[in-house]
């Protein structure tokens, strides 16, 4: 059962062919037996998951089930669960035990889901590798010497492996993007606001989006369906009612106007990546839509701009962790400064403390208007592009990723780390909303599609995805780690 | 060399709210520490700030109040700095686009001069938590029960000259909040605060000298003392050769002076940026005019109509307008009395007076506007004479009735004007001196006057106080002058 | 903008994160090539262009004023470090 996707499962636990209580306790195993090397989860909720497991089978006795009850899935540790560790990957909230749940959480128990437990993470979202979590790193099933991306690599990993058939993450540059995209699955960052961020640990606010992780876009919809919404508690959430996703799957791309940034197959671009994405529109072309070259000119200067934002915004939601109310406290502090100074050197990771000083130093006095308004002026000429290209074509595609998966240890140096993040992080500047699917391989390695639609064009790019679905089958392919006879 | 002193003062007001600037938790004051300390108050990790349009509301009703522009868009910034009240790391205010724009308002001097004051704007910002240093083995205990309450930061421009205008500008906007009901004003638990920058300058000169902040100053009195021990010890340094520097001090009442806050004063770095959790704040005109038309008539405008309707003086004007519970006090009685210059003078007199013996405010007061009302109009329609009204306040005062007319009835205090009844008792008084009567008779005329007292003070207590001590008067002389 | 070792020992004493000296240089380097890859948004022209602060151009919404929250100190605190008499505990504040 560990191959099957939600849907599948759904309609499984539905027919009475297992219970959720069966189906929880197999993933469990799975986790048990294959966990330890791949490192996708940080905690494993085993009873509580059993108890959810239970009162669902119990509410579907009663004919009280609805289209996710009984459902297991795994909550990247950047949602706040109550009464259960949450740590973002980092020894600063190692031993921080939320007091409530975030919205999403709360969504999601109340559909009648199974948390598993909490996947592994970059440190605060701040990475795209996973090596930056204080639980160390993640392996890519499809090759352990690869990595499964970042920061939402534990939610790729542990789905790509078949330990859970869907999760959450989130994606503040491309970290449900390109994880899901180096790990073989499909994984969707919705527009901005669409679905609150009451209970995700900020990393940075203006782009930080919670999303799906499964292996179909199907699984995605009926998962976005359970998620978004307004929630009064985030300012920042919109009010806008939410589709059944998964309903609405099913219209002809027959007429679909696909625009290909040419920027996004430029210098850097694994040939035999593009060649599988070039594959991949030619399914689209035979599928009745037309294909079109834009321009988004200001694609290069993404990435220094996202680097500029989202640090000054991190620099400030950072300084919440001063060891004085929760969190991590170094040992008898001499005075205050001291307190300040060592629990934030002892409990930051090198790339979060990298970030903080980059964000403070551009804040500050002499540096804000070089720095961080530049940025804020660039970031509306990029979401400009966007608005101009949408106003030309229906969905924009490209590659998620310039490569596939790199190795482990492969990206010392912060700077080429950050330029892997080329094609997804103007996504997360314009706010508008992303969906990377798998579209073949690339030395066993997965290669993911990504693509883009308007602001709340989440139903549009879900069928997009899904019927590219309905006439491949690279979302199907499996690692042949977790396989139950290896 | 002639000195001349310019302060501008930064108020910090709490605003009334029932829940917090950003967080469902509750403002009230007391409670234990950290009971109303929410998440969102704490800063925990995941928690998201939503604005209290109350908070909102106020602020626009104060700059309305000071006929202040109210600019469509206001923006939260996050304030970044480290401390132990400040849960965190940042205090979310507005740096770059207040609630409020410019104003001015009038403030009037003891000798009854008045001058504008413009304030510069005021913004919303989040209060800290308090920091107690007592009783911890070398610990700071700290109670983030006050962070995120509203406050309104009005700052003024540099337009006071003396200490004297620093007290009636902080007066009048102690006034102003308390009228618009957005603000208990109560300093001594801190609903009002004040950061003074004060700075002096040879008289005639245009540009200003270096100014001192002398931060969190929480009285009346207080305003008064630091400023004036401040202008001379910056004027005493300069006179020396010495230079002011800009830095934070600190006024301590019990030795009465101002102290440098901090030793080695750090450049301090605040990185202004605007907060992503929170978006624009867009008051569309529509709101602002709802609010302007439902504001409530301020302390100048009352001043102004007590004087120029009622006829009161512009002391009793001043007085009777100087808060608003005062004012709606004096206008309850008003009403039931419908005597302006009655009500006036009984508000001042015994009511006054009997808070200020009993430190109670008009809150706590036993008397309400209602029975005051009452008790006036009976004096008005001569239903009582004064001495019995004193009587009669005392009683409600006391407790020992409900209105003025169950303890008129009561104790029989109605004024008689039965000029029969009373030409009996006189009788009756004249009957029972014959000393005092030959004595009158004996008098001079010219010193007869005086001498009529010791009569109607007799027929006044024959009569228990009721009788109409003007009718006592008349017929007490025609009959005595009769007997001459 | 170059960078230069007291750049960064500022940020991080803004910050309030400890560092000792080998760290500060290497924090040097690499944030030098981090600021470096940052002076590209020089070269583009936004003349006239209003900084955006947020992707979607929402206003905010506004809260009843009412009190929802209970108190949950108890809850709260066992996260917490050091507490007494329910305040949160730090090394002494001077003022």
């Amino acid at each position: 059962m560990h191959d099957m996707t939600l849907t599948e499962l759904a309609r499984a636990l539905e027919a009475g062919e297992f219970t959720s209580r069966q189906l929880t306790e197999s993933l469990l195993a799975r986790i048990e037996r294959f966990d330890g090397e791949l490192n996708s989860f940080i905690s494993v909720t085993a009873e509580q998951a059993l108890a959810a497991a239970d009162a669902a089978d119990a509410a579907r006795a009663r004919g009280e089930a609805g289209p996710l009850t009984g459902l297991p899935l795994a909550l990247k540790d950047i949602f706040c669960t109550q009464d259960v560790k949450t740590s973002c990957g980092s020894k600063m909230l190692d031993n921080f035990i939320a007091p409530y749940d975030a919205h999403v959480v709360e969504k999601l128990k109340h559909a009648g889901t199974v948390s598993l437990g909490k996947t592994n993470m970059d440190e605060f979202a701040m990475g795209s590798s996973n090596e930056n979590s204080h639980y160390g790193p993640v392996k890519n099933p499809w090759d352990l010497t690869a990595v499964p991306g970042g920061s939402s690599g534990g939610s790729a990993a542990a789905v790509a492996a078949g330990l859970v058939p869907a999760a959450l993450g989130t994606d503040t540059g491309g970290s449900i993007r390109q994880p899901a995209a180096f790990c073989g699955i499909t994984g969707l960052k919705p527009t901005y606001g669409r679905v609150s961020r009451y209970g995700m640990v900020a990393y940075a606010s203006s782009l930080d989006q919670a999303g799906p992780m499964a292996r179909t876009a199907e699984d995605c919809a009926l998962l976005l369906s359970a998620i978004a919404g307004h929630d009064l508690r985030d300012s920042t959430s919109v009010a806008r009612g939410v589709p059944d996703y998964r309903a609405e799957l099913g219209a002809s791309l027959s007429g679909l106007r696909i625009g290909l940034p040419k920027e996004y197959f430029g210098d850097g671009l694994d040939p035999e990546v593009e060649t599988a994405i070039r594959e991949a529109v030619k399914v689209y072309e035979s599928l009745g839509a037309t294909v079109q070259e834009v321009s988004l000119p200001h694609t290069h200067h993404a990435i220094p701009a996202y680097y500029v934002i989202a640090p000054a915004e991190a620099s400030s939601n950072l300084s919440r962790y001063d060891g004085v109310r929760f969190g991590h406290r170094c040992n008898a502090p001499a005075d205050l400064e001291d307190l300040y100074k060592r629990s934030r050197a002892e409990g930051f990771g090198d790339e979060v403390k990298r970030r903080i000083l980059i964000g403070t130093h551009t804040l500050s006095e002499g540096f804000f208007d070089a720095y961080y308004k530049k940025a804020q002026q660039v970031r509306r000429l990029i979401r400009q592009d966007f608005m101009d290209a949408f106003e030309e074509v229906d969905v924009l595609m490209g590659p998620s990723t310039p490569t596939p998966a790199f190795d482990l240890g492969a990206n010392k140096d912060p700077v080429s780390m950050y330029l892997q993040d080329i094609y997804t992080i103007a996504i997360n500047l314009a706010g508008i909303p992303g969906i990377s699917v798998p579209a073949g391989t690339v030395n066993g390695r997965p290669v993911g599609l990504q693509i883009l639609g308007p602001h709340f064009a989440e139903t549009q790019l879900l069928n997009v995805a899904h019927q590219f679905q309905q006439v491949t089958d690279w979302h199907q392919q499996r690692p042949a780690f977790g396989k139950e006879n290896a | 060399m002639q000195w001349e002193t310019v302060i501008g003062l930064e108020v910090h007001v709490q605003l009334a709210t029932q829940s917090k600037i950003f967080s469902g938790a509750s403002t009230a004051f007391g409670a234990e520490p950290n009971s109303q300390a929410c998440a969102v108050d704490l800063g925990l990790p995941g928690v998201l700030p939503v604005l209290n349009e109350s908070a909102v509301a106020m602020a626009v009703q104060f700059g309305l109040g000071i006929n202040a522009e109210i600019p469509e868009v206001s923006i939260f910034d996050r304030k970044n700095y480290f401390y132990p009240d400040l849960p965190k790391g940042y205090q979310t205010s507005q740096m770059y686009h207040p609630i409020v724009g410019q104003g001015e308002v009038e403030i009037t001097l003891e000798d009854g001069e008045t001058k504008r004051i413009r304030v510069h704007h005021a913004h919303l910002e989040e209060d800290a938590g308090k920091s107690l240093h007592e009783d911890f083995h070398s610990m700071t205990g700290v109670d983030l029960n006050r962070a995120g309450t509203p406050l309104l930061e009005i700052v003024s421009e540099p337009d006071m000259r003396s200490a004297k205008e620093a007290v009636a500008y902080l007066k009048a906007m102690h006034s102003i909040v308390t009228y618009l009901g957005i603000s208990d004003g109560n300093m001594a638990e801190g609903s009002m605060r004040c950061d003074v920058n004060v700075s002096v300058r040879p008289k005639g000169q245009e540009a200003f000298g270096t100014r001192a902040e002398i931060k969190n100053v929480n009285s009346f009195r207080f305003v008064e003392r630091a400023i004036a021990f401040e202008v001379e010890r910056q004027i005493e340094l300069i006179e020396d050769g010495g230079k002011v520097v800009q830095e934070t001090r600190l006024y301590d009442p019990e030795a009465d002076e101002t102290r440098s806050m901090r030793t080695k004063e750090e450049a301090n770095d605040y990185r202004y940026f605007p907060c992503p959790d929170l978006l624009p704040v867009v008051l569309d005109a529509a709101y602002v005019d709802h609010l302007r038309s439902s504001l409530p008539e301020l302390p100048a405008e009352k001043r102004a109509r007590f004087q120029n309707e009622l006829g009161l003086s512009a002391y009793d004007a001043g007085v009777l307008s100087a808060t608003r519970a005062m004012a709606d006090f004096f206008e309850g009685v008003k009403e039931v009395c419908g005597d302006a210059k009655l009500a006036a003078n009984w508000v001042q007199g015994e009511f006054a007076g009997h808070l200020n013996k009993e430190g109670l405010t008009i809150a706590s007061s036993p008397v309400s506007a209602l029975q005051l009302g009452e008790l006036v109009a009976r004096v008005k329609d001569e239903t009582i004479n004064g001495k019995a009204a004193k009587q009669v306040f005392a009683a409600l005062w006391a407790g020992e009735g409900d209105s003025a007319d169950d303890i008129i009835e009561a104790r029989g205090l109605k004024q008689v004007t039965d000029t029969g009844a009373i030409e009996a008792m006189i009788d009756q008084v004249i009957a029972d001196s014959p000393v005092q009567v030959a004595q009158y008779r004996d008098a001079e005329p010219d010193k007869r006057g005086k001498m009529i007292g010791y009569f109607v003070g007799q027929v006044m207590k024959a009569s228990r106080g009721t009788a109409n001590p003007q009718q006592v008067n008349g017929l007490l002389k025609e009959k005595l002058d009769a007997l001459c | 903008m170059a960078l230069e070792p007291k750049d960064v020992r500022r940020a991080a004493h803004l910050a309030r994160l400890g560092l000792d000296e080998t760290d500060a240089d290497r924090y040097v380097d690499d944030l030098t090539r981090i600021l470096e890859m940052a002076d590209h948004l020089q070269t583009v022209n936004t003349d006239g262009v209003a900084p955006l602060a947020h992707p979607l151009d929402a206003t905010q919404r506004l809260r009843a004023d009412e009190v929802t929250e209970t108190d949950q100190r108890e809850r709260f605190q066992r996260n917490a470090p050091a507490v007494e008499n329910g305040l949160y505990l730090v090394p002494r504040v001077v003022e």
